[in-house]
């Protein structure tokens, strides 16, 4: 019992240990790009994992080898250290490779009815509960006319008789 | 009766959502439109692949309808599309050439094997024009009118039917504008 235990337990190391082999490499392939300056970094980060890379399947141009991606990581880092602003990056990448390339697309005439259309329906939603809700209030509210009351009458004797 | 019909709204759009969602399934995520067209051939100076000395810019693009193909050794695609570029230079299409990301050896080495439908090829090794242009892969093709403006752009492969159906025509097009 404790022989089959140890071996268990080696199994799973040796399995963790394989885990964190293929991780490290899968993280190693991507170079990772040092700046001097903390913000730069912390901008240079978060320009790329915004950026969608255009050959791959969605993947962020900071997620992924393909050569386009390093030359559009590289170009980032460039325009960076150029001292231009996030928005002015992202201007730079819409104007070669379209709106495709940013996964948090602009609101423009071809974008707006997917910003609008959830705003649209949450709306919707929301008129059609009211009215359900107003529906039912006032069927609940209505008092009982004079025939309905015998009727009810009429049934509940009925049912007590029985 | 009314309120029986407004039970089928959800139906409807259960329908319209269904339609929708089976055109994306055929849908292919490499066919869009390039940022560039009805924009102006970016500007660039380079050297070109036949001469390390001459130089060449975007004002090489005016005067006449051109078809701007971006090619490399490296590009399996490439040399299975270089016998239709050759067909639409034998009908008297301009043809440039952008050797993107490539070697000199190697690209003389691929026009020698291939054939050379390209009036200029224009030596793009760090893939800088690339860059402008918007292409993220090879082969890419871009016609361009005769005042430098991107009118038609195809990405990846040009099939013979490509040829028939689509650069031919675009051609003809853009030259009687």
């Amino acid at each position: 019992m404790a022989k089959r235990m140890t071996s268990r337990k080696l199994l799973s190391a040796a399995l963790i240990a394989l885990a964190m082999i293929v991780a490290g490499v899968a993280t190693a392939a991507i170079e990772v790009r040092q700046f001097d300056d903390p913000v730069l970094q912390q901008r240079y980060e978060s320009l790329v994992d915004s950026l969608r890379c255009p050959k791959c399947a969605n993947q962020a141009i900071g997620d992924s080898n393909s050569p386009i991606a390093e030359d559009m990581r590289e170009r980032v880092a460039q325009l960076l250290e150029d001292g231009r602003s996030d928005r002015e990056i992202q201007d730079f990448m819409i104007d070669r490779f379209g709106d495709y390339v940013l996964y948090n697309p602009r609101l423009n005439d071809r974008t707006w009815l997917l910003w609008g259309l959830p705003a649209a329906l949450v709306l919707l939603g929301a008129v059609v509960i009211a009215l359900i809700v107003r529906a039912r209030r006032n069927a609940s509210n209505r008092a009982l006319s004079d025939e309905e009351r015998q009727r009810l009458d009429a049934l509940i004797n009925r049912e007590r008789t029985r | 009766m009314k309120r029986r019909l407004l039970l089928l709204i959800p139906l409807a759009l259960f329908a319209v959502l269904a339609v929708f969602l089976y055109q994306g399934l055929s849908m292919n995520p490499s066919d869009r439109d390039s940022a560039l067209l009805a924009r102006e051939f970016p500007a660039f100076e380079l050297a070109t692949l036949e001469d390390p000395q001459a130089t060449v810019d975007e004002s090489l693009l005016q005067g006449q309808v051109t078809l701007v193909n971006v090619w490399g050794e490296w590009c399996p695609t490439c040399k299975q599309e270089m016998p239709q570029l050759l067909e639409l230079a034998e009908r008297g299409v301009r043809l440039v050439g952008v050797d993107y990301k490539d070697t000199r050896a190697k690209g003389q080495a691929f026009l020698d094997e291939f054939g050379n439908p390209f009036e200029v090829n224009v030596f793009d090794p760090e893939g800088s024009l690339g860059f402008d242009l918007g292409v993220y892969g090879a082969p890419e093709t871009f016609l361009v009118d005769a005042d430098g403006i991107i009118r038609y752009h195809h990405t990846g492969y040009i099939t013979p039917e490509d040829v028939e159906r689509t650069i031919w025509p675009e051609v003809q097009k853009w030259r009687s504008e």
